[in-house]
């Protein structure tokens, strides 16, 4: 008990003379942002810092923001988070799955700072966590997919096998088999979020395998430069639009939209009316964005895109709804059961007919 | 005209004034680069190299310090042996993972067993083991094949970042982790937690873990190793002079064998504090460069134990500042590594002097 109050008059003591900016820290809310990747990354990251800066407009004068990129997920950044307790923000996004253990100890020590973190499963009293549902994004990819590919072979280089990546997958090929049931997905585990040299390597070995799809859950454009150059490819983007790959390979993105989230925690705080929660939105609350599907799609493919992302905005469609079989045969979710976000939540086997096994 | 001659033997007092020498030129580059990024140098400096020791924080900065430059001195010492003598060990970042991952199954294996008097003990062989044993692949394969060690060991580092990435999803993954990757956390587990032995000292602890007790003792059985000890003595020669060694009775192969297993274990060692504490979890994103850093932190330090402690405090300052001034100024992170990247090429710039001096020849001109 008595370190905690030491730690918390600490944090109060740094909330006044905040690095030479006593007067500023009182009257403006400090958000800070703590980075897995550099904020040029073009994609998870980049989208991120953008959906600060979108915030930062919303509010203009009232905040001040503060990030850190490139901070490695481990001991660094718990330092990283707690400096900028420190340094007096109150309230702290850290946007990335290894960053949960270090949010929760550095929160622990921070009664009073607000701590947001993306894509995690463990909260606190002054910890919320956040997430989008990227797999209805994956059920637009999938029915593309399986509608453009004409070799029936789709490359997937997957990151991390945490449950998001693994309902990603499964999402996408369940909605491309469903309209081409010869389809095959190649995966390629890099066990990283971001890393150019390996995403391109896993391009370039999937493209020479046949693949003419390439889906990704990493976040570089490193995919896409390499399908231009093999010619006949079709992409995605991740996080990010990345439209500068478009109309060919790109032909369509998951959009990153974490701006009206992130406006309306820091309002909260501002209000005093912030508290622990769990947030996890799609395509309805626009958390996931659909890019502009290009003209490299047949307009008719396109228009059944656009009604399913419409019916899954409106909730009239759920991406798992069954029947569903595991990938042993043995029956997920029957015949018009909806999987619900629990199991969702700690998702971690593939469905029938994916090949292959989740690392482990 | 400037000329450059060369010493007949290096000059004492330039080996140790050089590493004092490259950090002022560091600064000085260092205040160019962030003039240039549009930022106060004066300000970035003090945050780099001031603030963390004597700023409004350093309670919270001066524990961080040593929980850092803990790693890097146990494996720069072990380093330092090998380097003498001209074995290049330059996989100790593989050593040190290897040594994570066998510490941690004992840990594991035993859990949740309640026998700190036994496990930790047992994670310390074990990671001593685990690193010394990966330091003997490419020190077996350059006595018997000959093949180089600075390429195997280097290779054998990413082996090991598959295998830890392996296990963090496989045999070690947490049961009740939800299908995430990473092991338990050790830090949780008190039979195997490697954490802060005077907690309540000031409002953030001490910093101090068996780590950093271990580095300070390393350093004092090097330093004696090294200039008391015949095994320092050979190491000197076999570097200086492999003829003479030879002459002299040294063994090569035992010595190569020698200096590989010595820095292979106290990467391995290190690599078990880091997983038992800072870290404290199997986790793909484990491998934080230490071992790298370490070849840094071993020249920078001069080969020599206690050098090497000043050496590896200062590196863990560029890191815990360079950190510190990110945030206030918002400097793009790669700034710091630039920064860290300078101090190096300083050194080697200005280690020219230890071996040449400069003359004037006023006939080159006409």
């Amino acid at each position: 008990m008595k370190r905690r109050t030491l730690l918390a008059s600490g944090a109060a003591a740094a909330l006044s003379t905040a690095f030479g900016a006593p007067l500023r820290a009182q009257e403006k809310t400090k958000v800070g942002f703590i980075y897995v990747g550099p904020i040029n990354d073009g994609g998870w990251t980049q989208y991120h810092h953008h959906s600060a800066g979108e915030m930062v407009t919303h509010f203009g004068d009232s905040v001040e923001l503060v990030y850190q990129e490139s901070v490695p997920e481990g001991p660094d950044a718990e330092r990283a988070m707690t400096q900028m307790a420190l340094g007096g923000a109150d309230i702290i996004f850290t946007t990335s799955f290894g960053f949960m253990d270090p949010t929760i100890n550095v929160a622990a020590k921070f009664p009073n700072v607000k701590f947001e973190h993306a894509t995690g499963y463990k909260s606190a009293e002054n910890v919320s966590t956040y997430s989008a549902r990227f797999y209805e994004g994956r059920a637009i990819q999938g029915h593309l997919t399986g509608k453009m590919t004409k070799t029936n072979k789709v490359g997937y280089i997957a990151s991390v096998p945490i449950p998001e990546v693994v309902r990603g997958i499964n999402s996408a090929y369940l909605h491309a088999s469903k309209v081409n049931p010869d389809v095959e997905f190649k995966i390629i585990w890099i066990f990283e979020w971001l890393n150019p040299a390996k995403e391109a390597d896993a391009a370039k070995a999937l493209i020479e395998q046949g693949c003419d799809v390439i889906l990704q859950h990493t976040d570089s454009t490193a995919p896409h430069a390499a399908a231009r150059e093999a010619g006949n490819v079709y992409t995605f983007g991740q996080a990010a639009d990345m439209a500068e790959y478009g109309p060919m390979p790109r032909i369509s993105s998951i959009i990153d939209n974490w701006a009206p989230y992130y406006i309306e925690r820091v309002q909260a705080v501002m209000d005093g009316t912030w508290t622990t929660s769990n947030r996890w939105d799609g395509i309805g609350t626009g958390m996931v964005g659909i890019g502009e599907i290009s003209d490299a799609v047949p307009a008719d493919i396109k228009a059944e895109a656009e009604a399913m992302r419409d019916a899954i905005a409106d909730g009239s469609y759920h991406p798992f709804t069954g029947p569903i079989n595991k990938q042993d045969g043995s029956v997920w979710l029957a015949e018009g059961e909806v999987a619900d976000d629990g199991a969702l939540a700690g998702l971690n086997f593939y469905v029938e007919g994916v090949d292959g096994d989740i690392p482990s | 005209m400037l000329r450059l001659e060369k010493r007949p033997q290096p000059s004492k007092a330039w080996t140790y004034a050089a590493p004092l020498l490259a950090v002022v030129i560091t600064i000085l580059l260092g205040g160019v680069l962030f003039w240039l990024l549009g930022k106060d140098p004066i300000a970035a400096t003090r945050m780099i190299f001031w603030d963390p020791l004597f700023g409004d924080f350093a309670a919270f900065y001066l524990p961080e310090l040593l929980i850092k430059a803990a790693p890097l001195i146990l494996i720069a010492i072990g380093l330092s042996f090998g380097f003498q003598a001209g074995i290049w060990n330059i996989g100790a970042e593989g050593q040190y993972i290897i040594g994570a991952i066998c510490a941690a199954g004992v840990a594991l294996a035993f859990y949740p067993l309640e026998a700190r008097w036994m496990i930790f003990p047992l994670m310390i062989v074990a990671g001593i083991a685990g690193g010394a044993a990966w330091a003997m692949i490419p020190a077996l394969l350059r006595v018997y094949f000959k093949t180089n060690e600075i390429l195997v060991s280097l290779m054998l580092v990413y082996v090991a970042e598959v295998l830890i990435n392996a296990f963090s999803v496989g045999l070690m993954r947490n049961p009740d982790g939800m299908g995430f990757p990473g092991s338990r956390s050790l830090k949780e587990y008190p039979a195997a937690a490697n954490g802060d032995l005077f907690p309540n000292l000031g409002s953030f602890g001490s910093g101090i873990h068996w780590g950093v007790i271990t580095a300070l003792f390393a350093v004092v059985v090097a330093y004696v190793f090294l200039t008391r000890h015949r095994f320092g003595f050979n190491v000197r020669l076999a570097g200086q002079s492999p003829r003479a060694a030879a002459f002299s009775g040294v063994n090569p192969n035992r010595l190569i064998i020698l200096c590989m297993v010595l820095s292979g274990g106290m990467a391995g060692l290190a690599g078990m504090f880091e997983v038992a504490g800072p870290s404290g979890q199997i986790l793909g994103s484990f491998p934080a460069y230490y071992g790298f850093t370490a070849i840094i932190v071993a020249f920078l330090g001069r080969l020599h134990p206690i050098g090497i402690m000043l050496a590896g405090l200062l590196m863990a300052l560029t890191y815990i500042g360079g950190d510190a001034a990110l945030q206030p100024l918002q400097l793009p992170s790669a700034s710091i590594q630039v920064f860290q990247g300078m101090l190096l090429f300083s050194l080697l710039a200005v280690d020219v002097l230890t071996n040449y001096r400069i003359r004037f020849s006023k006939g080159a001109i006409a």
